[in-house]
């Protein structure tokens, strides 16, 4: 989940995000977590809008940073808000534990000119070698133990890219990192991190 | 004493001599406001907050009065010294609205028409009327913008359409356990209230007073009807069951501990509220519908108070004014792209948790106060 700020500035991947959203645009995040996004995209490009979040502690977190912070679950689909609300939309891994991901995705480019969704990528080489070592991965970027894990929908780059296809979406950007640097070479494989700015299809 | 109580605090009244005119179209030529401040108003005139009492409230807010320890305000656990709406921070204002019965102008008041009490008589009231009285009342206080309007259920209401009538004389709007309108359902539980009370003997057409009696019966049902639908079903199960005071007796004693307790809430409640203004606020509450003067569209009425800051705060076990009322108004406002934030908090206690201590909602209200502070 977004939102744990590091020293110094934002989390590499939320950097990323933040410069995929155009200043002074319009902006709801989703699963914005304690609010640090949409705080930094208030506070450095002039943006506006809301988070969502269901958690209790974090929903308290973000109205103290200052966020529109608006509780509720995201399974439940986005139908309160009209086409095109927003210039962008972004879900910064959350993905991966939601149930209902295809209506998501496609309500997300409904409501927002463009989405942003970022997601840990399960090909990454280091979680292949855990596994072919005969256990589920753990890493930074997939903190949790198989029993404990909220995350029920875990995938590659290339099973993102295939349903975005399936979906009529298009991929308008790419950013692949491996531990807070871009990686170009093989993403699918050498990527930790995926972040996938989309929209509608023509 | 709770070391923060705001403490001992005197009611005060305001008098108006200019007449005042309802949405009915009736008007009363004069007329008084009784209130209660609480904290200091700033240099700048701009840490006011206005508290909106809902059905059986007053401008009794907080603290006590100093010939009783024990009449502690209604809402003393939110307004105080360090609690989340502070005192040390804030100037609080408490105001009895007009149509009430602790001090300002009522039916219990003499019409000057008629050198007799109001009683029926007096003209039926509605939200927009006591936020337009609530105004006269800043403009004698001399605030100009209150930094935030707050309240609960139908304070809330009134909160919400001072964000819509005086959007610039409002930067923050609390709006807490509300709706944008009565359902088909609470105008029921409303009118089968009203029934009660007039038709007690008692009532005499409204003008009981000159017949030296109350329609206590009516309105000890009136009472008992509208605390079912402030608790959830589980809080009752869990406070009353089907405990009973002494067995099972074959009549209609009170046997059910339930029984005992609603018969002791509409005599106490029966024996210092009003009649008449309890059917007129459940008229307000009834006729409160921004939307009906733009068709319907919430999203229209609710444009003028897109520039006001909104915090929507609703309770998931509220079945008289469920969290999906509280998220029409949130979407109606997120539509006109308002500053709002909204917590839906998970609790127990039905419609009454607005009233309650609970730490996740004070917490919020705290937060959100201290940035308004913070802003001043």
């Amino acid at each position: 989940m977004s939102g744990n700020g590091k020293a110094g500035g934002l989390r590499a991947d939320l950097t990323i995000i933040a410069g995929m959203v155009r200043p002074g645009s319009r902006v709801l995040d989703l699963g914005c977590g304690d609010g640090t996004l949409m705080k930094a995209l208030a506070r450095e490009r002039g943006v506006r809008g809301y988070g969502i979040e269901i958690d209790d502690a974090n929903v308290l977190a973000a109205l103290i940073n200052g966020v529109n912070v608006l509780q509720g679950n995201l399974e439940r689909g986005l139908a309160s808000f009209a086409d095109g609300s927003f210039d962008t939309v972004l879900l910064s891994q959350t993905l991966q534990a939601m149930h209902g991901i295809e209506a998501l995705l496609q309500d997300m480019v409904r409501v927002g000119r463009e989405a942003v969704v970022s997601f840990p990528n399960f090909r990454y080489a280091p979680h292949f070698r855990q596994l072919e070592a005969g256990h589920m991965p753990v890493s930074d970027s997939l903190p949790h133990q198989w029993h404990n894990t909220p995350n029920v929908h875990l995938c590659t780059l290339a099973d993102f890219e295939d349903l975005c296809g399936k979906l009529g979406l298009d991929i308008v950007e790419r950013v692949a990192l491996a531990e807070g640097r871009p990686v170009h070479a093989e993403p699918n494989v050498n990527g930790e991190l995926a972040i996938y700015r989309i929209r509608s299809g023509a | 004493m709770d070391p923060r109580s705001v403490g001992i605090v005197k009611a005060q009244s305001a008098h108006f001599a200019e007449p005042f005119t309802f949405r009915s179209g009736r008007t009363i030529p004069h007329f008084e406001l009784a209130y209660e401040t609480y904290g200091r108003l700033n240099a700048a005139g701009s840490n006011a907050v206005l508290v909106c009492h809902a059905l059986n409230a007053s401008h009794h807010v907080a603290g006590v009065y100093e010939d009783d320890a024990t009449d502690v305000g209604w809402w003393d656990n939110m307004v105080g010294p360090g609690k989340p709406l502070d005192t040390d921070r804030f100037f609080v204002v408490g105001v009895n609205n007009l149509g009430g019965c602790f001090g300002s102008t009522g039916p219990k008041h003499v019409n000057p028409a008629t050198g007799q009490p109001y009683g029926a008589d007096f003209p039926v009231v509605t939200v927009e009327d006591w936020v337009n009285a609530q105004a006269r009342l800043a403009d004698h206080l001399g605030i100009r913008r209150f930094a935030a309007v707050m309240g609960g259920s139908l304070g809330a209401m009134q909160a919400l359409q001072w964000a819509v009538a005086y959007p610039e004389r409002i930067a923050h709007a609390l709006v807490i356990a509300s709706t944008p309108r009565l359902s088909a359902q609470n105008i029921a539980f409303n009118e089968v209230a009203r029934q009660a009370i007039i038709t007690d003997p008692d009532f005499h057409g409204g003008h009981y007073y000159r017949h030296g009696v109350v329609p206590v019966r009516g309105l000890k049902v009136a009472r008992m009807i509208g605390h079912i639908t402030y608790l959830s079903d589980d809080v009752m199960a869990e406070k009353f069951g089907r405990d009973l005071r002494d067995g099972l007796k074959y009549g209609y004693g009170t046997e059910f501990q339930i029984e005992s307790y609603l018969r002791h809430q509409g005599e106490k409640f029966s024996g210092y509220f009003d009649a008449n203004t309890y059917l007129l606020i459940t008229k307000a509450l009834d006729y409160f519908d921004p939307a009906a003067a733009c068709s319907g569209d919430l999203v229209a009425a609710l444009r003028p108070a897109a520039g006001v800051k909104f915090l929507v705060v609703s309770f998931t076990t509220d079945w008289r004014f469920s969290p999906a009322r509280s998220r029409e108004i949130v979407d109606a406002l997120t539509a006109n792209r308002a500053d709002v934030s909204y917590a839906e908090i998970d609790a127990p206690h039905g419609h009454d948790e607005f009233l309650l201590e609970d730490a996740r909602y004070h917490a919020l209200a705290r937060a959100y106060y201290n940035a308004i502070a913070e802003g001043l």
